[in-house]
């Protein structure tokens, strides 16, 4: 499976006595959009957390283009290519918008000490880059005239669009959300629907979706995993998804 | 009255009594091989008594006291900001500003008393101080309680380097920078992958060690008795003394033709305080708009996301960490050469804990804050002689008020403001592209 | 058995009366961060005043001129611990609770700012200098060989270990058995859940602080009597060993308080017995740097998982 992005085999982990996701098994191919949902508690965010290197998988294998990284620490994921967003948005609350966004360009600048004490011609261009690139962003998330507000200001739907925005000025080429819509009204949903179909169309990210909102899932999904409690229990295209009887069982119950 | 409250008055005036009873109250004598206890002398009875009334009807009152104080408190930060504002909203001003202020640190010295150069010096090298410790602490929100080891590591590098090698203050000043930012660095190295509150308690540690070492190690170090005769900086090789130490050195005054005066030393070392704290302000302000003083407030803001950005924390850690000894070392440095006698005495946890008040004070992350606490803890206590008794006291109490009522300090950190493209169109003002980077 | 194995059991008993009192104070530190997950680091000062109340106390007596040393060790503890029990009270009420929702560092601050306050309180209140009782309680138990060394176990040290075995013992089932035990434990376990279930979680953690305090209170009664030499900055480093042996076990634990008291006073004997006092200091702070680095759980500890 070469043509495979991400490639997850027999993923476990286990805290203690809890085995929280047990021998998951994930594709990703380059330019999908895959979702992954579950009943709470199912082991989503844990997957999600052993993918990105914040947790060390008990077991399994996890293959980004090819390369083991199970075991690389996270903030070497991220300059893979890996970036994700959080549950309860994690954002530099007491720095503004606009510093937000350049801090996460921080690999891609001239960090060098000297070139930035003397001002040097490379250093100038490379942050003159960074600004570039943040304010287009700004402006894909609608949040230009608040560029200078500090983050933690923002009214919350906005704490979540600035949060891809964050993700998105590192250039990935995985994007992992973890229940962006959450806390967001209908119509915050519909716009962020379309904010994610647009990074595939334009910017050429794939991306790996967990969410509950499943108007949001069937709409934008080209596949679909489902777990419950740790295990995979189907995976498919989301019509198949639908109809699944087990699928429906997990949610509603046994019985 | 139903906004009077009995109950918790009584309590917290007993409590306070109970607290005060036999330690304020009572007063340990030794007589003969034994030890007396004696009532303590009226005044403490009296500040006992007063305590006690000022707590009880503070907590009677409770109720509309705290409406008052909302009242207060509210108005308080708006007239600050106001004038902040104000005083910074245009370049022009503020590079003109800090001219004026610049000009008037240096002409203000012929005219005042010896005394108050020096005392001056000291609230400088506060200054640097408060301002690299800002870095570790404000910044970086890493609570490092052992700074003064890398102050100490300054001030016995010049010490020793001289006594040893006869290296002078110049070239000292950068190794005395280097070997502290080298210590930051192999410290830092392991402790920084604690979390917050262990980090500063194994900095407290660090800090400790070094002194422990520097008062037992009285084969090279002196030792408690420390290192004396410890000379003072030169003038491109002229010296201040009366007459030169170095065989071949003309004296200051003989080199220009007047008539020599003990003053003229304490104004060089004053100049030459203000030169390196203007250095630091530059340097420290470029940092914070670098990519580097970025990820550093990004880590205290909130580690985990950074790491989820591709930052890697244990190196951000580090550069805060050795970058903040390195204001230390040159700090220490300056100090040895001013004092002319450096020994352990002076690098006690206290000299740490005045920084960090200095830093707590002032807001965490605020350059103009620190040094206008700086110089506030540093020339405060000399005006009220009476008032250095109690500076330690007052110092902690400080510290436990301001994280109580405004941890953001006396004047807290401002945001940069950095224009974006499309707002400056939007104003209609033409702006070269080049000033971009000038802004960011 | 040589005159070496008799100097050795002698670091040991040594080590291990420094190593109790430690265990006592280490229990305020490990209690009060598995509850609020803060370092009070004003406990080592509230150390402190418990010896200069202690002293306070027996100086009186002994002024009113009672000689039951029975009489004096059991009201020297009675109102040290009263005291002392109300300043770690006071100190919480006033430094800690009103930050209980903010960030750790701004908490840490408050502390150390506590610590300072206090530790110069005492020192206007009763001068910098060193204040000296003579001892009440000499003698020991001696054996050995007849001639070459000695080792001694004082009446003193068996004092020590009597009171710091039945404090523990105290305490573990106060811990164990009480109601008020249970919700200290449901507290350590989820703050923020057990108030949900109705608990007043402020109380408990003035609780928590109260016990520190008395036990506190406890070592500073001992070791100032053992010591018989008190100062306002003792403290400071007593604090520091006392944090050392509660991280050494695991912060958090109470067992782990008590063995990593225990194992830190040991080594500190060792070193002072074998190398050099001035280094002993040295020693403690090199172990805490090494526990934080290759086990920052401590020995008993339970690992921390990073909540994402």
């Amino acid at each position: 499976m070469s043509e495979c992005l991400l490639d997850v085999s027999d993923l476990s982990m286990r805290f203690g006595g809890l085995l929280a996701v047990d021998q998951m098994a994930l594709k990703i191919r380059p330019g999908e959009i895959v979702s992954m949902i579950g009943p709470n508690g199912a082991g989503k965010t844990t997957v999600f957390n052993c993918l990105t290197g914040f947790y060390q998988a008990t077991g399994g294998s996890v293959q980004y283009k090819g390369q083991a990284i199970e075991k690389v620490p996270g903030y070497k994921i991220a300059r893979l290519g890996i970036v994700r967003t959080f549950q309860n948005v994690r954002l530099f609350k007491g720095m503004t918008v606009l510093e937000n966004l350049l801090v996460a360009q921080h690999r891609h600048l001239n960090t060098g000490l000297l070139a930035g004490l003397f001002k040097t011609p490379g250093y100038r261009r490379s942050e003159e880059k960074a600004m570039a690139r943040s304010e287009f962003w700004l402006d894909k998330v609608g949040l230009t005239e608040f560029a200078n507000r500090e983050a933690g200001n923002l009214a919350y739907g906005q704490q979540r669009r600035l949060e891809i925005a964050r993700c998105m000025v590192t250039q990935p080429e995985l994007l992992m959300l973890d229940e962006p819509a959450a806390g967001l009204n209908p119509n915050e949903t519909a716009e962020l629907d379309q904010l994610i179909s647009d990074l595939r169309r334009d910017h050429g990210v794939t991306v790996l979706l967990i969410e509950h909102d499943m108007k949001l899932v069937m709409d934008i999904s080209d596949r679909i995993y489902v777990i419950n409690q740790g295990r995979p229990l189907a995976s498919g295209v989301p019509e198949d998804i639908r109809n699944n009887p087990e699928v429906i069982r997990a949610y509603l119950g046994e019985g | 009255m139903k906004s009077l409250r009995y109950t918790p008055a009584v309590l917290s005036a007993v409590v306070l009594l109970v607290l005060t009873s036999l330690m304020m109250g009572v007063r340990l004598e030794p007589s003969g091989v034994g030890l007396k206890v004696s009532l303590a002398d009226p005044s403490s009875l009296f500040w006992i008594a007063a305590g006690v009334a000022v707590v009880f009807f503070f907590q009677l009152f409770r109720a509309p006291i705290d409406q008052g104080l909302s009242g207060i408190k509210q108005q308080l930060p708006s007239i600050n900001a106001a004038k902040l504002i104000k005083a910074t909203e245009k370049k022009e001003a503020k590079t003109l500003l800090i001219c004026f202020a610049v000009a008037g640190l240096m002409i203000w010295p012929f005219f005042v008393s010896r005394g108050a150069v020096d005392l001056a010096t000291l609230a400088l090298i506060y200054v640097m101080l408060g301002l690299g410790l800002n870095i570790v602490v404000g910044l970086a929100g890493l609570l490092d309680l052992g700074y003064v080891g890398f102050y100490a590591v300054g001030a016995y590098s010049y010490a020793l380097l001289n006594q040893y090698l006869g290296l002078d203050f110049w070239s000292s000043l950068v190794l005395g920078g280097f070997l502290a930012a080298f210590f930051g660095f192999i410290l830092g190295f392991p402790v920084l992958r604690l979390r917050g509150d262990y980090l500063a308690i194994v900095t407290l540690g660090f800090g400790e060690i070094i002194r422990i070492l520097l008062n037992n190690w009285t084969t090279l170090t002196g030792g408690p008795n420390g290192i004396s005769q410890i000379p003072k900086p030169t003038l491109f090789g002229l010296e201040f003394g009366r007459r030169a130490k170095e065989e071949g050195n003309v004296p200051f005054h003989e080199y220009f033709g007047i008539d020599y005066s003990s003053e003229y030393k304490v104004i060089f070392l004053y100049i030459l305080a203000v030169l390196l704290v203007i250095a630091t302000l530059f340097v420290i302000n470029r940092l914070l708009r670098m990519p580097i003083g970025r990820a550093w407030e990004a880590l205290r803001e909130d580690d985990i996301a950074c790491r989820s950005l591709g930052l890697n924390p244990t190196a951000i850690k580090l550069s805060a960490f050795t970058i903040g000894a390195a204001f230390a070392g040159f700090a220490g440095t300056f100090f040895a050469a001013r004092q002319g006698f450096i020994s352990p005495e002076s690098f006690t946890f206290i000299e740490s804990a005045i920084i960090l008040a200095i830093v707590v004070l002032g807001g965490m992350g605020s350059q103009v804050g620190v040094i206008l606490a700086a110089v506030i803890m540093t020339v405060l206590p000399e005006f009220a002689r009476e008032f250095q008794e109690y500076r330690m006291l007052m110092f902690g109490l400080m510290m436990v008020c301001m994280m109580v009522w405004r941890p953001e300090g006396l004047m807290p950190m401002k945001r940069p403001h950095i224009k974006t493209k499309s707002s400056r169109s939007e104003s209609g003002s033409p702006v070269k592209t080049a000033s971009l980077a000038e802004s960011v | 058995m040589g005159d070496s194995g008799f100097y050795l059991i002698q670091q040991l008993l040594n080590g291990l009366t420094i190593g109790s009192t430690y265990a006592l104070i280490a229990i305020g530190y490990t209690m009060v961060y598995g509850i609020i997950g803060m370092i009070n680091f004003a406990h080592g000062e509230i150390y402190m005043i418990g010896s200069y109340i202690a002293f306070a106390v027996l100086a009186a007596l002994a002024m009113m001129g009672i000689d039951s040393v029975s009489l004096m060790l059991v009201s020297a503890f009675v109102i040290s611990i009263i005291i002392t029990s109300t300043y770690g009270y006071a100190v919480e009420r006033v430094a800690y609770r009103p930050l209980r929702n903010s960030n750790r560092l701004i908490a840490l601050i408050s502390a150390i700012g506590m610590s300072i306050f206090l530790q110069n309180y005492v020192r206007l209140a009763q001068g910098s200098r060193d204040i000296a009782m003579p001892g009440m309680i000499s003698g020991g138990w001696t054996f050995g060989p007849e001639e070459g060394f000695h080792a001694t176990v004082s009446y003193m040290q068996l004092i020590i270990f009597a009171v710091t075995f039945i404090a523990m013992t105290a305490l573990t089932l106060f811990i164990s058995r009480s109601k008020m035990g249970r919700a200290c434990r449901a507290c350590a376990e989820d703050l923020g859940m057990t108030g949900l279930l109705g608990i007043n979680t402020h109380q408990i953690i003035s609780i928590t602080f109260v016990i520190g305090a008395a036990l506190a209170a406890v070592a500073g009664v001992l070791l100032g009597m053992y010591y018989g030499v008190i100062n306002p900055h003792i403290g400071f480093m007593a604090g520091l060993k006392a944090f050392t042996a509660a991280v050494l076990g695991g912060i958090g634990s109470i067992p782990g308080a008590v063995l990593g008291g225990l194992i830190l006073g040991v080594t500190e004997a060792f070193t002072a017995g074998y190398f050099s006092t001035e280094y002993k200091d040295v020693v403690a702070f090199s172990l805490l740097v090494l526990i934080l680095l290759f086990r920052p759980s401590g020995i008993l500890g339970k690992p921390e998982v990073e909540k994402v």
